[in-house]
């Protein structure tokens, strides 16, 4: 097995061969996940911090259920009610927790490159999760090892990407965690949450839901922040369902047995379609979530591995 | 006294000359330059085959006074120019308070002729608190020293206030720098817009918001016949404007920034702020064609846009850190990379960084010919080093060339026939 990253700052540096190791650890945890006892020692003795500058209840309830699986002492920090008020600095904020020996340092934060700062001030492994529209690379590895588990492979897939790719740092890590996989991914979405320079990415865009889809093995819905609606990028939430929303009118173009997923949470009725998330047949939403504590689990559990390797 | 410069290589942007010569001054004037049999002088100095050119008038320094002076002061800013070769620092008003009233411009020029070994012609502010609102006291300002009328790279939105601005200041031939941006799209923006920005998921402006910002001014400047200057062209989608608004007969220059022409967008990297400047770094393709400007004339100056910052304001994250960088020792070996890269010549670079400058501004400086004064610069434009940010001599030391090779090393700056710096101290 192979890998080698210090820390987990986002999909970008990773070699396809590390992407693998995790996905292949992730997998045994999703068998120890599904049995009665749920405990490994991977992170006995080891101290966890979730730093969450921004609201988020999902991953970080994800990143704590996995460091107590594998015995690691968690620690949650609301960092929005906390010290950033009184006017302290990130990376005096930083130093701070430095002082009291974390091992892995889980971070979230509002702004596109802060977790990177972050990770140049203090001596324990870092893991992104998800800052500002930069990157989110538990939520793409999850993802990636739900798609692996349901089509049986990684590679040479058509995966449609939609909605608000703009303002997604879900999009961008999908995006480059898919492409190194050697996959063919399409955007697709209104023009005006579609960034400017994504047609360099080696990606096809589609502003055509339909013809988007067409013949996709995979169909990854994005969520509609309903804050995008002060800014003007789309004119009301009925037309961008209409045109966006995945329905089974627009689901029947992709292949038959295409996958649905979805990052939650979900606007039920607005890039969503109730029935098409609640169906067992298509819909993959809930193992998404499964997969989020596996693939956390094995993330941590690796970067461990070579603190302790390090120490040593 | 007489002082004559010999075994010098003159670059004399005014003639458009790269010869070796020498050069008389006399109290504090130049009086004769020429080549061959030296003449007379009470003190020699000699270059010993270096470049001798006229000293850099550098439009668009910030000097943090007052308000900010744990970031830059007039004597930190002084040496720093005085170390860069720069012999005018046209000085911003975007301090706190900013350069609005004719009181607060006489502190500046007290505080610069108290500290400053070079000298200072201060900029005031267009609009009062540089709000644009109100337009300031420019006939009493003008009679203080101001030598032009910018608010900084604060945009002013209210057209009709800017046209008001421009009109009165026309009818005060006064010179107007403007910074052609179109606010409502760059608001908040930290890069410019593509792939890169995109990838990095960073709030990114479109280059053409500075074309459209141009248009609007040129439209202005149409309108009222004020004297326009734009601060900073970066792209190469304003260049066909500023050219058509020049064949037209209006009275508009433009300059650019160093940083502008050395770096690009992708120097960003990993988020580096010390990168982040206004407007921010282009696209290659931006960059060559405002390098071409220059080289043709259609770009007039090149300047530091000196704008210190100190390290708490950033080291945030990168859409949070404040934007700017120092540039007053780094303007001369940024701009030799154009030399050695044969992009333009000493004589075309000292034209946009000494003559056209003091030209626009009415400054007798800038040149080499008799009855200017004595404001020149001896540098090596070959010596080589490795730039280390701790060793500037400004107070705040965010370079985005720390560390960089560099070659051109400033030797001796003279302000007023006196000498100001000696490299060998």
């Amino acid at each position: 097995m192979t890998f080698r990253s210090r820390h987990l700052l986002g999909i970008e540096p990773l070699h396809p061969v590390e992407i693998t190791t995790i996905l292949d650890l992730a997998d045994e945890y999703v068998g120890l996940n599904r049995a009665s006892v749920k405990h490994a020692d991977a992170l006995t003795g080891l101290t966890q911090i979730n730093m969450f500058f921004e609201n988020s209840t999902r991953t970080q309830a994800s990143f704590e259920l996995a460091g107590m699986r594998l015995g690691a002492d968690v620690m949650n920090m609301q960092m929005q009610a906390s010290s950033i008020k009184k006017g302290e600095t990130l990376i005096d904020t930083a130093l701070t927790l430095n002082a009291m020996h974390p091992d892995l340092l889980v971070v979230r934060h509002p702004h596109s490159g802060a977790v990177d700062l972050l990770a140049q001030k203090v001596n324990c492994a870092v893991l992104n999760a998800g800052d500002g529209r930069h990157e989110h690379p538990t939520q793409a590895l999850l993802d990636a090892l739900t798609i692996r588990r349901s089509k049986g492979r990684l590679h040479r897939l058509n995966i449609a990407i939609c909605g608000d790719i703009a303002h997604s740092r879900v999009a961008r890590s999908n995006i480059l965690l898919l492409g190194k996989m050697e996959n063919r991914v399409r955007l697709v979405g209104p023009p005006t949450l579609i960034p400017s320079g994504a047609a360099d990415w080696g990606v096809e865009v589609y502003d055509n839901m339909a013809k988007g889809l067409e013949g996709c093995d995979v169909v990854m819905m994005l969520r509609l922040q309903k804050e995008r609606m002060d800014g003007g990028f789309i004119p009301s939430e009925r037309e961008y369902y209409h045109r966006y929303g995945l329905d089974a009118e627009k689901l029947a173009h992709a292949k038959e047995d295409a996958i649905v997923m979805h990052p939650g949470p979900m606007n039920r009725g607005v890039e969503i379609d109730g029935t098409i998330a609640d169906d067992i047949n298509r819909s993959v939403i809930q193992e998404q979530v499964e997969m989020g504590v596996a693939v956390r689990m094995a993330a941590m559990d690796l970067l461990a591995r070579n603190l302790r390797a390090e120490a040593a | 006294m007489t002082i004559l410069f010999k075994n010098a290589r003159l670059i004399d942007p005014e003639q458009g000359t790269d010869a070796p010569g020498w050069l008389l001054v006399s109290g504090g004037t130049i009086t004769q330059a020429g080549t061959g049999p030296v003449p007379h002088s009470d003190v020699v100095v000699d270059c010993s085959g270096k470049c001798l050119a006229p000293g850099i008038v550098d439009i668009g320094v910030k000097v943090c006074e007052p308000g900010e002076r744990h970031k830059e002061s007039f004597r930190t800013a002084g040496l720093a120019a005085a170390a860069g070769g720069v012999t005018t620092m046209v000085t911003r008003a975007d301090t706190v308070p900013a350069i609005d009233t004719p009181e607060v411009l006489e502190f500046v020029t007290r505080r610069a002729g108290e500290d400053s070994p070079v000298r200072i012609a201060p900029m005031a502010a267009l609009t009062k608190g540089r709000a644009g609102r109100e337009m300031v006291e420019i006939g009493f300002l003008l009679d203080a020293g101001a030598v032009a009328f910018s608010d900084g790279d604060t945009v002013t939105t209210n057209t009709k206030v800017l046209s008001r601005a421009f009109t009165y200041a026309r009818s005060l031939d006064a010179l107007v720098i403007a910074h052609p941006q179109e606010p409502g799209l760059s608001n908040g923006a930290s890069v410019t817009s593509g792939k890169f920005a995109a990838l990095k998921g960073l709030p990114a402006v479109s280059p053409m918001a500075e074309r459209m910002g141009l248009d609007r001014d040129i439209a202005l400047v149409e309108m009222t016949g004020v004297k326009y200057h734009a601060d900073q062209i970066t792209t190469r989608r304003a260049l066909p404007a500023l050219e058509r608004a020049k064949k037209n007969g209006f009275d508009v220059t433009a300059g650019t920034s160093i940083h502008h022409l050395t770096l690009n967008l992708l120097d960003v990297g990993d988020f580096r702020t010390f990168f982040k400047i206004k407007p921010p770094l282009r696209s290659e393709n931006d960059r060559l064609a405002v390098v071409e400007a220059v080289a043709s004339g259609l770009i007039d100056t090149i300047s530091s846009f000196h704008t210190p910052q100190d390290e708490e304001s950033k080291r945030l994250p990168f859409e949070e850190a404040a934007s700017g960088a120092v540039g007053l020792e780094t303007l001369l070996p940024a701009a030799m990379q154009l030399y050695h890269a044969e992009m333009l010549s000493l004589p075309q670079l000292f034209r946009a960084m000494a003559f056209n400058p003091a030209k626009r501004l009415g400054l007798p400086g800038g040149r080499l010919s008799a009855g200017a004064p004595a404001d020149l610069v001896i540098f090596d434009p070959d010596a080589p080093f490795v730039l280390n940010r701790f060793e500037m001599l400004s107070k705040s030391k965010n370079t985005p060339f720390d560390g960089q090779r560099m070659q051109g090393r400033v030797l001796q700056t003279w302000v007023d026939g006196a000498k100001v710096f000696d490299a060998k101290g």
